[in-house]
């Protein structure tokens, strides 16, 4: 039995699956250090001391570094593990949706108030609608 | 005739963390928060008259209790109590959660003999997904008031299992149930969703059509929702949106003709759109 990847026509969306779990092992297994109170000490006292514990790739380690929210899911990062960067900052999930989606905290927050992002128009990357698959 | 335990009615319940923080923070009236909160009101009161012996809570670690170094797709929890797990910002001051370990034992035994292999945990804390979904039905006692089984499902690392395979699982829990030697009076959480997105460009999304069919279908075809892919779930309700398969864990331990006895819709807590329905068994009302 194959296994389907049709979700990778689905825009904006990083789903963590056998080739992110593969890349993105080390990396979040950083984020669950952060579960520690003593380890999130350690980790804003010197972040780039911290982060020489685990085995992570050059790109990771930048985008830990710059919080580059959207850059860590790119990079093999797991939401449900990259928040607890954001926790030790003080940010909420809304902030790190804020900043991933690229716009203002405010104006994304006017979104949800206003019933969230609607799916009409996002379900579909360009060009890989049912309607533009048959050319 | 020798008595059994018997499951009573079902729970679908969101668990978004904010909702717990809100109440850990003494928020709730606040005018982002009221209508939300008033919204569970009628739950408590149901919950509180029924008094049930027991709950089964379905939901999903969110790298506490585990991280990617072991990922159980199906764990139950047998230990005598449960500690609040520290999620990264130390834990919810929600009281520690009583275990019922005769009852979880006994269910660990009979799921798997039932060809359903659970994995078993003797020891571990629990976070927002169990907590919040207690708090909301339960609001904020000194003590639960009843003692609680885990039962965790992966939905953090593709792929969850499917939704028919979860509603079997519900099936045979029921069985288990039924097959316990004491008058117990239990009810099931099916905890998650409904739709949300938490990572990507796409964050934020919500589809009101997509969860009122969703709970709609609960009483009308719950087979039919079973059907669902993963990717349609993503796709229509949020890449987070997938952990609605839960509820089918629930649905399944329920009888088919299950009557919905109450619902709540909010758009948005946090990211999430936030679903509570309550189904009782016709069989014991």
């Amino acid at each position: 039995m194959t296994v389907s990847r049709d979700y990778e026509t689905i825009p904006g969306t990083y789903v963590y699956d056998a080739r992110r779990g593969r890349e993105g092992y080390a990396l979040n297994m950083f984020c669950m250090s952060l579960n520690i109170a003593e380890n999130r000490r350690k980790f804003k006292e010197n972040e780039a001391a911290y982060l020489d514990q685990f085995t992570l790739s050059e790109e990771q380690r930048r985008t830990v570094l710059k919080r580059d929210w959207l850059g860590m899911l790119k990079v093999g990062g797991n939401i449900y593990y990259t928040i607890k960067i954001a926790f030790c900052d003080g940010l909420t999930f809304q902030d790190v949706a804020s900043m991933m989606s690229g716009v203002s905290k405010e104006e994304y927050a006017k979104m949800m108030l206003a019933g969230g992002r609607s799916p009409e128009g996002n379900r579909y990357k360009k060009g890989t609608g049912p309607g533009d698959s048959r050319g | 005739m020798i008595p059994v335990a018997s499951i009573v009615a079902g729970i679908a319940c969101s668990h978004v963390p904010a909702i717990g923080v809100a109440m850990d923070r003494g928020i709730t009236t606040t005018p982002y928060w009221e209508s939300l909160f008033k919204g569970y009101e009628p739950a408590r009161q149901w919950l509180a008259k029924l008094a049930p012996d027991v709950a089964i809570v379905v939901y999903n670690d969110h790298a506490c209790a585990f991280s990617l170094q072991i990922i159980p797709t199906f764990l139950i929890g047998v230990a005598d109590r449960f500690a609040i797990a520290d999620e990264g910002f130390g834990p919810r001051p929600v009281p520690v959660v009583p275990g019922s370990p005769a009852l979880a034992w006994h269910l660990a035994e009979s799921l798997i003999l039932d060809e359903f292999d659970m994995t078993i945990a003797n020891e571990m804390p629990v976070d927002h997904g169990l907590t919040v979904p207690l708090s909301i039905t339960c609001g904020q006692p000194a003590q639960w008031p009843f003692p609680v089984i885990p039962l965790c499902v992966n939905v953090v690392q593709y792929p969850p299992p499917t939704g028919a395979r979860c509603f079997k699982l519900g099936q045979a829990i029921r069985r288990a149930v039924e097959g316990f030697e004491q008058d117990l009076r239990v009810v099931i959480y099916g905890t998650g969703g409904m739709s949300h997105q938490l990572q990507g460009e796409r964050a934020g999304l919500i589809n009101r059509d997509f969860d009122k069919a969703f709970l709609d279908g609960m009483t009308k075809d719950p087979l039919a929702l079973t059907r669902i892919t993963h990717t349609e779930y993503m796709r229509e309700a949020g890449s987070e949106g997938v952990e609605m398969v839960m509820w089918h864990i629930m649905r399944g331990a329920l009888d088919t003709d299950a009557a919905e006895v109450y619902r709540h819709y909010h758009v948005p807590a946090s990211n999430t759109a936030v679903g509570l329905m309550i189904l009782e068994n016709r069989s014991i009302a």
